[in-house]
């Protein structure tokens, strides 16, 4: 046996499995979009089972909160990148692995550029936008990927868009709209069960990749974590979902942990802030407004993005905090580079703090 | 007929499950397709129809609106989640 392969001894053993599906997944390059509560059981296991190369894509950095589940990082890590102190850890794990950095979000502008070569993608997302934009690139790639999502105690694993199976879209046609579905975690998540479907996920990666076993593909695989009951939905392609050519024009709202939130405080102490945009009504407008702010309200931001600089910070303000925040996913969506704060509390805040 | 819910079904009817009796209550005519469920339940649970996607199994297979449903089957609702 080749030397370097030796650590590998008790998969290759597998009868099954043996030194050729060993040799596929040394050969394969797999990127795992998301690197957190989901990505984290994928990555370790991929890398500690020989996948030759590993692209880890997150912009997220280390919160306390994250670690219940995301069990490769620690306290002391708090605040630095995931995607970083991921890579340095999987490097020690597997010196063999070729592991990219892609310190970034996955967004409309990077997404066919950065899943062009890689052999399987894994959804390891935590938000609707993130989940249809990794579908539609790799539709229209032709590349499969692996999807896994959580709701509470539950959890759903499938494959799409392997060879002739069908897609996300041909489960879910239509991305849900904010606020329909809970999004982000922002109901909860029990520390296990993110491991319990990312360790699936990494299985059918696996699967893909060697050939070996029964790919999830035209399954829902939906896994109970209070009755330990597995649930597997049959579903068809839907000819047309497979058909795309182009990604679409928006896909809503910007990844969770994006913070386009400032704090009214902090908008205060800025020394004069060249670029405020109330997203007001023009009545609200008129009524009061930070000096030197520009009125485009919400509904006709859309079509006013060339009375706006990309290239300096915009800050969003409305009454409340509601509308800028909306405000700020959608510009964050076109631009994802540029510097766009929504002020938290609006002028009702500001108003507060200034009296 | 039987009904499991889950993702956020299971949260806006309050149940892992419901159940539909075979014999009609109020002179309430039962869906015969799941087109027709998907109304009966929309009007019992108007939060449902804001759904933009869910997915409806019958018998463990996707189902569309003009799939047949008898008292005997197990229906399941699948909406779309998204945590990780």
């Amino acid at each position: 046996m080749i030397p370097s392969l030796s650590k590998y001894q008790r998969q290759i053993n597998l009868e099954s499995f043996g030194l050729d599906s060993q040799l596929k997944l040394v050969d394969s390059q797999v990127l795992i979009i998301g690197l957190g509560g989901l990505g984290v059981p994928v990555a370790q296991y991929l890398n500690a089972m020989g996948v030759g190369a590993l692209g880890l894509m997150d912009n997220d950095t280390i919160a306390l909160h994250n670690l219940h589940r995301q069990v490769l990082y620690t306290e002391a890590e708090v605040g630095q990148s995931k995607v970083q102190v991921a890579a340095a850890k999987l490097r020690k794990q597997n010196p063999q692995t070729s592991i990219t950095v892609l310190p970034a979000y996955f967004t409309k502008d990077n997404a066919l550029e950065t899943i062009k070569d890689y052999d399987v993608i894994v959804d390891a997302s935590d938000n609707f936008a993130t989940r249809y934009l990794i579908n539609d690139a790799c539709v229209i790639l032709n590349k499969p990927f692996v999807y896994g999502a959580l709701h509470d105690f539950e959890g759903q694993v499938s494959v799409f868009n392997h060879n002739d199976g069908p897609t996300y879209r041909c489960l879910f046609p239509k991305m849900p709209q904010a606020e329909e579905i809970p999004n982000c975690d922002e109901n909860g998540v029990l520390g296990v069960i993110p491991g319990i479907i990312g360790s699936l996920q990494a299985l059918e990666v696996v699967k893909v990749l060697t050939g070996v076993g029964e790919v999830l593909s035209g399954k829902l695989l939906i896994y109970n974590g209070l009755s330990q009951e597995n649930r597997l939905i049959q579903f068809n392609a839907d000819p047309k979902n497979k058909r795309m050519q182009q990604l679409a024009n928006s896909y809503g709202y910007a990844p969770c942990s994006m913070d386009l939130n400032l704090d009214a405080t902090a908008f205060l102490a800025l020394d004069h802030p060249k670029q405020v945009i109330d997203v007001r009504s023009t009545e609200e407008f008129e009524e009061n407004h930070w000096e030197g702010a520009v009125n485009i309200p919400l509904p006709s931001l859309d079509e006013a993005l060339d009375q706006i600089d990309f290239k300096t910070p915009i800050y969003l303000v409305c009454q409340s905090g509601k509308r800028s925040a909306q405000a700020a996913q959608q510009l964050v969506q076109t631009h994802p580079d540029a510097k766009i704060y929504s002020i938290g509390g609006g002028m009702n805040q500001i108003s507060m703090l200034c009296h | 007929m039987t009904i499991l819910l889950f993702g956020v079904t299971k949260d806006i009817i309050g149940s892992p499950s419901l159940s539909i009796p075979s014999t009609h209550i109020n002179g309430r005519k039962l869906p015969k397709n799941v087109g027709e469920l998907r109304q009966f339940l929309g009007k019992a649970y108007p939060e449902l129809n804001k759904l933009s996607s869910l997915a409806i199994a019958v018998n463990n297979s996707y189902a569309d609106d003009k799939t047949e449903v008898n008292s005997y089957d197990e229906i399941a609702l699948i909406p779309p989640v998204s945590g990780g």
